[in-house]
C-alpha cells in the first residue's frame, strides 16, 4: 500500500479533466448557439468608435484591425443564409475595421457590394456603402478600383447615371487606371440604363476581385444579366412571331421551328426558356439562375 | 464548516491575511483617486455622457486592477512558499495537499472580491456625484462587475495552477499569454474558419473550445449603454466559470501532490 | 508488545542529477529501523549524510523511491498520522508578517481546537519556549534563535505523541541549547517519543535512549550511544613526559603526540607491557595510564574519514 492519498489526488484528477473539458466545451457551444439564434450581437463594438477602439489598441492597432476584419466577414458569413439575415453591424464593423487600417482595400471592397445589396444578401444600405467607398477614397487617393465601386455604387443602386459617369471619370485621371475606365464614363454618360453598359460594370467587379467566395457570387449576378438580356431578345423575337402567326408562340419550339430560332436557348445554367402567355420570355422556374435585384 | 472546507478556509483566511498586510489593498486609494479625478474632470465638460464615461472607465479599471493583482500575486501563492520554506512545517500539519491548494485560491478570491466591492462601490459613487443619484444601470453595472469577477477567479486559478510548477516570471508569461489568447479566442477561431487549411481549422477550433473564452465575460460596454443582461448568460457564465476554475484546481493538485518540495 | 512509535522499512530515495536529470543519485538506501513509544532517539550523521532527507521523506514533504514508514502505526501516507506528530524543520522559517502567537494560532486551526483551547495551548507553548515577551512582535523580527524557539513551539503546541526535530539545537547558544535540551527531557518525562538529528554528538550521548548513524545514506550502526563505542577497539592512553638530555625511542616518538613537554600516545591492551618497558629504559616520566574510552566523536571521524571522497555527500538535493 504505497502512496495512497497522493495517488487518489491523480486519479482523481485524470478522470475529472477531461470531463470537465468536454462539459465546458458543451457549454461554450450552447452559449454560442444562443448568441447567435438570438441575434443579438453582445460585441461591445456597437458603442465603441473606431478612432476610440485606435486609441485603445496602444500601437496594435493594424493587427486589431486584421481581427475586426476577420469579424466583419465571420458576422457576415455565420448570417447569410440564417432567418436572421439583419445586417446591422455590418458597417459598423467595417467602419471600424478602415479607421483602424485605412488602408484595408478589401474592406471597402466588401462593403460597396454587401452594404448595397438589398437583404436578404447584404444590407440594403447604400448610402453607408457610398459612405464607406468615400472614406476609402480619401484614405487611399490612388486606388482606382474604389471609384470603380463607387461608380458601380452610383450606376446600379442608385440609378444616378451623372455621379456614376463622374466617378469612372475621376478614377481613369490615375495613370495606374485601365483604359476602361474612361471608355466607362463616357458609356455611361451615353448610354445610361442598357443592359449591356451594366454587364460591363458587372463583369468588370467581377475581373478586379480576388477572393473567390464573392467571385462567385459576382457570377450568379453576371449570369442573371445574361439572362435579362437573353429574354429581352427572346421577346423581341415572340413579337416578331406574333406579326407572322397571329399570337405569341408557346415555347421556344416553335419559334425554332418557325426559323426564328436555330435551337433552343438555354439560360446560364442550362435551363430552357419559357415563354409565358403575354409573350414574354422567362427563366424556367427549376432554374437557379435568378435575375439581378436592383 | 463543512470537513470539506475547514482547511482550505483556514488557509484561505490566511493567505488574505497576508494579502492585507503586504499593503495589496492600498491600490484602492490609487482608484479612488482615479475615479475621483474622472468625475470631476467629467462634470466639468457634462455634455450629457458623464454616466458612460464614468461606467466605462470605472469597470474597466475594476478589470484591470483585478487582472493585475491576481496575476502577480497568484504566481506566488505556491512558489513563494516552496521557496520560503514555510510549507515545510505547514504541510507537516494534517492538511492535505489539495486543500491547500483550495485554500490559497480561496484566499486570493476573498481579497480580489473585497477589492472589486470596494471599488464598485467608488464607481457607483462617482455616478452620484456626476448627477445620477438614481442610477437605472446599478443592476447592469453589478452584473457586468460580478463577471469581471468571474473572469479574474479564472485568472487566479490560472496563476496558481502555474506557481505549482513555475517561476513567477515564467508563470507570469504564461498565465498572461493564455488569457490574451482567451479574449481573443473567438478571433482566433474566426481566423481558422476563414483559411481554407483544414489542419488549421481544426487546430483554431481545439484552442477555441480548449482556452478559457475570456471574451464571455465582458459586459463593461453593454452596462455602460444600459442594455439589459439576459438571466441565462448569468447562470452560464456562472456556469463556465465554475467548471473552468474546478478543472484548473484539480490540475494543480494533481500537479502539486506530487511535488518533492526541495 | 505495544506497537513501535516509528517504524521505516526500507525507505529509499534517489534524486536525478547531472545535467539531463538522467543519473540517480542515492541519498538514502534502504533505511530501516524502529523507534520504541517513549525513546528519544537520535539521528546522527555528517552533512549530507541523509538525514533531513529522511526526516522530510517521514513528513510527505518528499516522496520515497521505494519503502515506507508507519508512526504510530499509521502510515506516512495517511493525513491523520499529522495529528499525533510534531514537525520541526531544520532552519524554519515562518511567515513573516504574522506574530509569534499568530502563527501558533494559524497552525494551532489545523488540529481542530475550539477558540478558548486555542488560546490556551498557544499562551502554553509560548511559556515553554520563552517567547511569552515577544509573543506579539512580528516574526520578521525574531532572530535565528527566536525562530528556533517558535519551531519548537508550533512542534510542541499540539502535544503529539511523536515529535520529529531536525536539528534543534543549530543557531542556539550555550543558553538556548540548554532550554532545547531541557524540553527534550520533559518530554521524554511526558512520555513522549522524541527522534532528532543532529550532529552534535555530546548532546546525542546525553540525551539519547538509542542512536542511528547515518553516512552516505545508509545506516552505519544503531544502539544505545555506549553499545555503538563499545563495537570499537579498547586501548589505553599514557602520557609521559620525556627526561632532560634523554631521547626517546624513534618509533614511540613518532607515534605519539606532543603538546610542549608532554606526551600522548595510544596502545592497544596487548602493547602496554611493552611500551611502558621502552619508556622506562629512557627513563621517561609517566604522568598517566588509562583507559581510552572512544567517544561517538571518534567513532564519528573515523567513518567519515574511511571514505575517500568525503566532498560527495554534499552534492546531496536534499538542501
Amino acid at each position: 500500500m504505497s502512496r495512497r492519498s497522493h495517488d487518489r489526488t491523480l486519479r482523481v484528477a485524470f478522470i475529472a479533466i477531461p470531463v470537465l473539458f468536454v462539459a465546458i466545451a458543451s457549454l461554450q457551444m450552447r452559449i454560442d448557439a444562443q448568441t447567435a439564434e438570438s441575434g443579438t450581437q453582445q460585441d461591445e463594438l456597437i458603442f465603441t468608435s473606431g478612432a476610440m477602439l485606435k486609441k485603445m489598441s496602444l500601437g496594435y492597432d493594424s493587427l486589431l484591425a486584421d481581427v475586426y476584419w476577420t469579424r466583419t466577414i465571420q458576422y457576415y458569413g455565420s448570417r447569410i443564409g440564417t432567418h436572421h439575415a439583419k445586417f446591422d453591424l455590418l458597417y459598423p464593423l467595417l467602419d471600424v475595421t478602415t479607421t483602424l487600417d485605412p488602408n484595408l482595400v478589401a474592406a471597402y471592397r466588401f462593403g460597396a457590394i454587401f452594404l448595397s445589396e438589398p437583404a436578404p444578401i447584404g444590407a440594403g444600405r447604400t448610402d453607408l456603402a457610398v459612405q464607406l467607398v468615400k472614406k476609402g477614397i480619401a484614405a487611399n487617393p490612388g486606388d482606382w478600383a474604389l471609384y470603380s465601386d463607387l461608380g458601380f455604387l452610383y450606376y446600379w443602386r442608385l440609378k444616378d447615371y451623372p455621379d456614376a459617369a463622374a466617378a469612372y471619370f475621376e478614377g481613369s485621371k490615375n495613370p495606374a487606371a485601365p483604359t476602361w475606365m474612361r471608355l466607362m464614363a463616357a458609356r455611361v454618360a451615353e448610354k445610361g440604363g442598357s443592359i449591356d453598359t451594366s454587364r460591363m460594370i458587372w463583369q468588370q467587379m467581377y475581373d478586379s476581385t480576388t477572393n473567390p467566395k464573392i467571385r462567385k457570387w459576382l457570377r450568379t449576378q453576371l449570369d442573371g444579366l445574361t439572362a435579362l438580356d437573353d429574354e429581352i431578345h427572346l421577346n423581341e423575337l415572340a413579337e416578331e412571331y406574333r406579326k407572322r402567326v397571329g399570337r405569341y408562340p408557346i415555347s421556344t419550339r416553335e419559334m425554332r421551328e418557325a426559323g426564328l430560332l436555330p435551337g433552343i436557348p438555354v439560360d446560364p445554367a442550362g435551363y430552357p426558356y419559357v415563354i409565358g402567355y403575354d409573350g414574354k420570355a422567362h427563366l424556367a422556374p427549376e432554374s437557379p439562375v435568378q435575375e439581378p435585384k436592383q | 464548516m463543512s470537513a470539506l472546507t475547514a482547511m482550505p478556509a483556514v488557509v484561505a483566511v490566511n493567505t488574505f491575511r497576508e494579502a492585507v498586510r503586504d499593503r495589496v489593498l492600498y491600490n484602492l486609494i490609487f482608484f479612488a483617486f482615479l475615479m475621483m479625478g474622472a468625475a470631476i474632470l467629467v462634470g466639468q465638460i457634462s455634455i450629457g455622457i458623464e454616466r458612460l464615461v464614468i461606467i466605462n472607465l470605472g469597470l474597466s479599471a475594476i478589470s484591470a486592477f483585478g487582472l493585475v493583482m491576481a496575476i502577480f500575486i497568484g504566481v506566488g501563492l505556491v512558489s513563494k512558499e516552496i521557496e520560503k520554506r514555510t510549507l515545510y512545517s505547514l504541510l507537516a500539519k494534517p492538511i492535505r495537499r489539495w486543500e491547500f491548494i483550495a485554500g490559497k485560491f480561496g484566499g486570493l478570491l476573498l481579497t480580489l472580491i473585497v477589492n472589486t466591492s470596494v471599488m464598485t462601490l467608488g464607481v457607483l459613487l462617482a455616478l452620484v456625484y456626476v448627477g445620477h443619484p438614481y442610477n437605472p444601470y446599478a443592476k447592469e453595472v453589478v452584473i457586468a462587475v460580478y463577471f469581471i469577477l468571474l473572469s479574474l477567479a479564472l485568472v487566479t486559478a490560472l496563476a496558481l495552477f502555474f506557481s505549482c510548477f513555475s517561476s513567477p516570471m515564467l508563470s507570469t508569461l504564461f498565465t498572461l499569454g493564455i488569457y490574451i489568447t482567451g479574449v481573443f479566442s473567438e478571433d482566433i477561431r474566426g481566423f481558422g474558419e476563414v483559411t481554407n487549411n483544414k489542419l488549421l481549422l481544426a487546430v483554431t477550433r481545439v484552442i477555441y473550445y480548449m482556452i478559457p473564452n475570456f471574451h464571455n465575460f465582458n459586459a463593461i460596454a453593454i452596462a455602460s449603454h444600459g442594455q439589459a443582461i439576459p438571466f441565462r448568460q448569468v447562470w452560464q457564465n456562472s456556469l463556465y466559470a465554475l467548471l473552468y476554475v474546478v478543472l484548473i484546481l484539480f490540475a494543480a493538485s494533481a500537479v502539486f501532490s506530487r511535488r518533492n518540495l526541495k | 508488545m505495544t506497537a513501535p512509535a516509528i517504524e521505516i522499512l526500507g525507505l529509499t530515495k534517489d534524486y536525478p542529477v547531472g545535467f539531463w536529470r538522467k543519473r540517480m543519485r542515492r541519498s538514502l538506501d534502504s533505511l530501516s529501523l524502529q523507534v520504541e513509544e517513549g525513546e528519544v532517539f537520535g539521528f546522527l550523521g555528517p552533512n549530507g549524510a541523509g538525514k533531513t532527507t529522511t526526516l522530510k521523506l517521514l513528513m510527505g514533504l518528499i516522496f520515497p523511491t521505494s519503502g515506507t514508514a508507519r508512526v504510530r502505526g499509521r502510515s506516512i501516507e495517511d493525513v491523520a498520522m499529522h495529528r499525533e506528530i510534531g514537525y520541526l524543520p531544520e532552519q524554519p522559517y515562518f511567515y513573516d508578517y504574522l506574530s509569534a502567537r499568530e502563527l501558533l494560532s494559524y497552525y494551532a486551526r489545523f488540529h481542530g481546537f475550539s477558540a478558548a483551547e486555542r488560546r490556551l495551548r498557544v499562551d502554553r507553548s509560548l511559556e515553554r519556549v520563552g517567547l511569552t515577551q515577544a509573543a506579539n512582535v512580528q516574526l520578521r523580527k525574531f532572530s535565528k534563535g527566536m525562530l528556533q524557539r517558535v519551531g519548537i513551539a508550533q512542534a510542541i503546541l499540539h502535544e503529539p505523541q511523536v515529535i520529529f526535530l531536525d536539528e534543534p539545537m543549530s543557531g542556539l547558544d550555550p543558553v538556548g541549547r540548554r532550554e532545547v535540551r531541557d524540553i527534550i527531557l520533559e518530554l521524554r518525562r511526558q512520555g513522549r517519543t522524541v527522534f532528532f538529528s543532529t550532529h552534535i554528538l555530546s548532546d546525542a550521548e546525553m540525551l539519547c535512549d538509542r542512536v542511528a548513524v547515518l553516512h552516505q545514506g545508509k545506516l552505519q550502526g544503531i544502539g544505545a550511544p555506549g553499545e555503538i563505542v563499545s563495537l570499537e577497539l579498547q586501548g589505553m592512553e599514557i602520557l609521559f613526559e620525556a627526561r632532560e638530555g634523554r631521547a626517546l625511542p624513534g618509533g614511540l616518538a613518532q607515534r605519539a603526540t606532543q603538546t610542549g613537554g608532554r606526551y600522548r600516545i595510544e596502545v592497544p591492551e596487548a602493547d602496554i607491557y611493552g611500551v611502558l618497558g621502552q619508556l622506562k629504559d629512557c627513563d621517561a616520566r609517566i604522568l598517566s595510564v588509562s583507559p581510552v574510552r572512544p567517544t561517538l566523536e571518534d567513532y564519528f571521524f573515523r567513518l567519515v574519514k574511511s571514505e575517500p571522497h568525503p566532498a560527495y555527500a554534499v552534492e546531496v538535493g536534499a538542501r
